[in-house]
């Protein structure tokens, strides 16, 4: 299927979001880069019919399309699989697949030829699996596949995917890069957005680049390189985006000795240092994320303790605050932040007493501190109301941090800080990270799925593997290949 | 932005003005002082409930219950004081059974998370059927002639009925708590994303089982209110009140998602349903056609709440 783009122009409430977009889509796998808020979504709603474009053409294999309903690009075999997934979890696989396009007699839905049919449609794709059980009990990676299905089902031509591997493990996204490859041969076209550009280079046949709402440059990835992607991308040359910091300092400041939590981890020791950072590598599902969650105390460990500055600290989140450890989660819209807040009530959410008087909140003291991060953090925003659901992820982000800055913390730890952020705010972070731990002596706790990350900022490297912490790597020894083998549960003799 | 918020926060002021005005012409003893006054008197008792209920609503909970905590804990005053216990001391153990009936709905919804909608339905039923057992389904007169207690109700200060006062200090008071204390910063903290909050050091769990019995009290109080009012306390007494505090608060603006709102509205959203009650008693319309003038308004302020958003 060919798409081309002709002149697009959209702008929301008077802000220009894309500006005279045009270049063509073929066919094959065609990646669409850019950092968060350039118009690579806005551009796919356009396509899709869930916005309607102010100026321009759409033109579907020679004929121009006006859609306003996303079934009407659906009926063009048109496809969009969302970075949320569409899957109800609470009914069955088949009946997600068939969902509001059951296959009746009469009133009656025919289960039994639409269980054989969706079974069929995953077999095609190698899933095999219980088309019965309700789609919920699926692993991420199972539910895209299901997806995939319904696409198919749908006889899709094009079918557009946002992010697909942003919570699948290596595994999955292996599969998952087959099934795409194989879609490629029966002649579909895939529209590929993504920010992990290693997976663009391996997977995609071009690559579309739009800056600010404006198109860049189409790309033939065999002919092109990462930073020249990523120049474009940012308009400007990224040289190492991984700062160097200083040394750490002899002090332990957090010592976590020998927790456990039934099912999720098991016996996991560690020391951070004053002005470390720590990195915790692993697959998803190795149980770093319910480590953390359990050394803040929100999922409190059943066995072990955590000895802070030399004292024993109770396993509650109030009392991790107390003692200066803050949590920025991976989780940034459910646990990090209030969408439908301001920048202001977002940021003295973890501590009150800064915009207190007496147990009387001041407006004037709240306005100070909410200004005083956004000047440090360089938070991009119209004011201290601006609301966060209005901000990209690299703002968002920006604000978590400076919520939990504003408890003064000596520990922070970090799950995923970067995840959904573009290219410059990422850049923003780690320079924000290497900062505080060199002038405020802060130790951070630095958990992340994409290894660079983790191999270019921590001063050590632990590793975990199904829930136990393999071993701890200094950074001469944490090369990808050491991390990628005790990750996989390969023998700790590096 | 600004400027669309100034304009939300006035449509419901706008709709009662618009509502006093009209009122004010179709019936020519409504704009009287006497009748103003009553009028006032009246909706202290929905008030108090409401200005409770904003914080549940706030939160994302709700109370189905508290018409049920008004009348026992109202029952259980009239019947110490029966018992010759000292009026105040009376009051104050009928306010703490208010406050822990609360703090019962609110440890099962915090700690053992389970639904507001289903505890505050089985507690309103629980609640209503100790009532029933603790009176033996009859109503009972207060048998003291204590002056102190018929002036709770009954009573003026400074030509104001005393309920009315009450009210006011109240609704002042809860203003303080939820714009300028730490605690009102929590409470739409929770309300706009329970995780998030619970994540940030919010007690979350204390909070909700503090609002809960906060309500609990706000209702004992318009339940020892109206005893006084009445003399007596009545074993269906407060029943169906939850939906006029419920409705008081939505058409004040408050969102039932939670994490918005604030108590002004939900003393305009008092206003106009005690007003408008009023209005239509004046004109002496039956009681069945004034439900479905209200539940026709509360559609609309729900209405006019969804055009505000867009």
């Amino acid at each position: 299927m060919k798409v081309e783009f002709k002149g697009i122009n959209k702008s929301f409430n008077g802000v220009q979001v894309l500006n005279d977009i045009s270049f063509t889509i073929d066919g094959k796998i065609h990646a669409l880069m850019g950092e968060n808020g350039a118009g690579k979504s806005t551009l796919m709603k356009i396509l899709t019919g869930v916005y309607q474009s102010d100026e321009g053409q759409v033109i579907v294999d020679g004929i121009e399309k006006k859609y306003t309903h996303p079934k009407e690009a659906e009926k063009d075999g048109i496809i969009f699989i969302h970075q949320e997934l569409n899957i109800l979890p609470f009914i069955s696989v088949t009946d997600n697949i068939f969902l509001n396009k059951e296959i009746t007699k009469g009133i009656f839905v025919k289960q039994k030829e639409m269980d054989q049919q969706a079974r069929s449609l995953l077999n095609e794709l190698g899933l095999d699996i219980d088309v019965t059980k309700e789609a919920g009990q699926y692993s991420v990676g199972q539910q895209q596949i299901i997806e995939i299905a319904k696409a198919l089902k749908e006889h899709a031509k094009l079918i557009i995917m946002d992010e697909p591997t942003a919570a699948l493990s290596e595994k999955e996204t292996v599969k998952l890069f087959e099934i795409i490859n194989n879609l490629k041969k029966q002649g579909i076209g895939i529209i590929y957005i993504s920010h992990r550009i290693e997976e663009v280079f391996m997977l995609c046949d071009k690559i579309s680049v739009l800056r600010d709402g404006s198109f860049i440059e189409t790309l033939m990835s065999e002919q092109t390189t990462r930073n020249d992607v990523i120049r474009l991308m940012v308009g400007r040359e990224i040289v190492d985006i991984y700062p160097k910091k200083l040394p750490y300092q002899d002090d332990i400041v957090l010592q976590v000795n020998n927790i456990s939590k039934i099912n999720k981890y098991q016996d996991v020791s560690f020391e951070l240092h004053k002005g470390e950072i720590l990195g915790f590598a692993g697959l998803m599902g190795a149980g770093r994320t319910e480590v953390m969650h359990g050394v803040f105390g929100s999922d409190p460990y059943d066995e072990g303790s955590i000895i802070v500055n030399g004292k024993k600290i109770k396993n509650r989140i109030e009392d991790s605050i107390k003692n200066k450890i803050a949590f920025i989660t991976e989780d940034r819209k459910n646990e990090g932040i209030i969408t439908e807040f301001n920048i202001k009530d977002n940021i003295i959410m973890t501590n009150y007493d800064s915009i207190a008087k007496k147990g009387r909140i001041s407006n004037k003291m709240q306005n100070q501190v909410t200004t005083e991060y956004i000047e440090l953090l360089k938070i991009k925003c119209s004011g201290l109301q601006h609301l966060l659901k209005k901000m990209s992820g690299g703002n968002q982000q920006k604000v978590v941090i400076g919520k939990w800055l504003n408890i003064n913390p000596s520990i922070l730890i970090m799950d995923e800080p970067t995840r959904g952020v573009d290219v410059g705010a990422k850049q923003e972070i780690y320079s924000i990270m290497k900062e505080l731990c060199e002038e405020e002596g802060i130790s951070i706790i630095l958990v992340s799925s994409e290894m660079p990350e983790v191999l270019g900022m921590s001063d050590r490297v632990a590793v975990m593997h199904e829930g136990r912490l393999v071993d701890i790597l200094n950074r001469e020894e944490a090369s990808q290949e050491n991390v990628m083998k005790l990750a996989t549960g390969g023998n700790n003799n590096v | 932005m600004f400027k669309n918020k100034d304009i939300s926060r006035y449509t419901a002021l706008i709709a009662f003005a618009v509502l006093f005005i009209a009122l004010s012409f179709m019936s020519s003893s409504f704009l009287t002082t006497d009748n103003l006054l009553q009028v006032l008197r009246q909706i202290s008792i929905n008030g108090l409930i409401a200005g409770g209920m904003t914080f549940v609503i706030l939160t994302g909970g709700i109370d189905l219950s508290v018409g049920s905590i008004l009348g026992f804990s109202s029952m259980a005053t009239v019947i110490l004081i029966n018992s010759n216990l000292p009026i105040p001391i009376a009051i104050i153990i009928g306010l703490i059974i208010g406050g822990l009936a609360g703090v019962f709905n609110g440890f099962f919804i915090a700690k053992m998370k389970l639904q507001p909608f289903i505890v505050t339905l089985a507690s309103m039923t629980i609640l209503r059927g100790l009532t029933l057992v603790i009176s033996g389904n009859k109503p009972v007169s207060v048998a003291s002639d204590s002056e102190l207690f018929t002036k709770l109700g009954q009573g003026y200060i400074l030509g104001i009925p005393t309920p009315v006062i009450i009210l006011i200090i109240v609704y002042i008071i809860f203003w303080i708590v939820l714009e300028k204390t730490k605690f009102g910063k929590k409470v739409y903290g929770i309300g706009g994303n329970e995780e998030v909050a619970r994540l940030s050091g919010i007690k979350t769990d204390r909070a909700k089982i503090i609002i809960y019995g906060l309500i609990g009290v706000a209702c004992a109080l318009s339940g020892i209110i109206l005893a006084s009012r009445l003399g007596s306390a009545q074993p269906l007494l407060g029943k169906g009140f939850e939906l006029d505090a419920i409705a008081a608060v939505v058409i004040g603006g408050t969102s039932l998602v939670g994490g918005k709102g604030k108590i002004s509205g939900t003393f305009i959203g008092v206003l106009i349903i005690g007003v408008l009650g009023n209005g239509l008693n004046l004109m002496q319309v039956q009681s069945d056609y004034q439900d479905i003038v209200k539940g026709a308004v509360i559609l609309l302020a729900v209405l006019m709440d969804r055009f505000k958003q867009d």
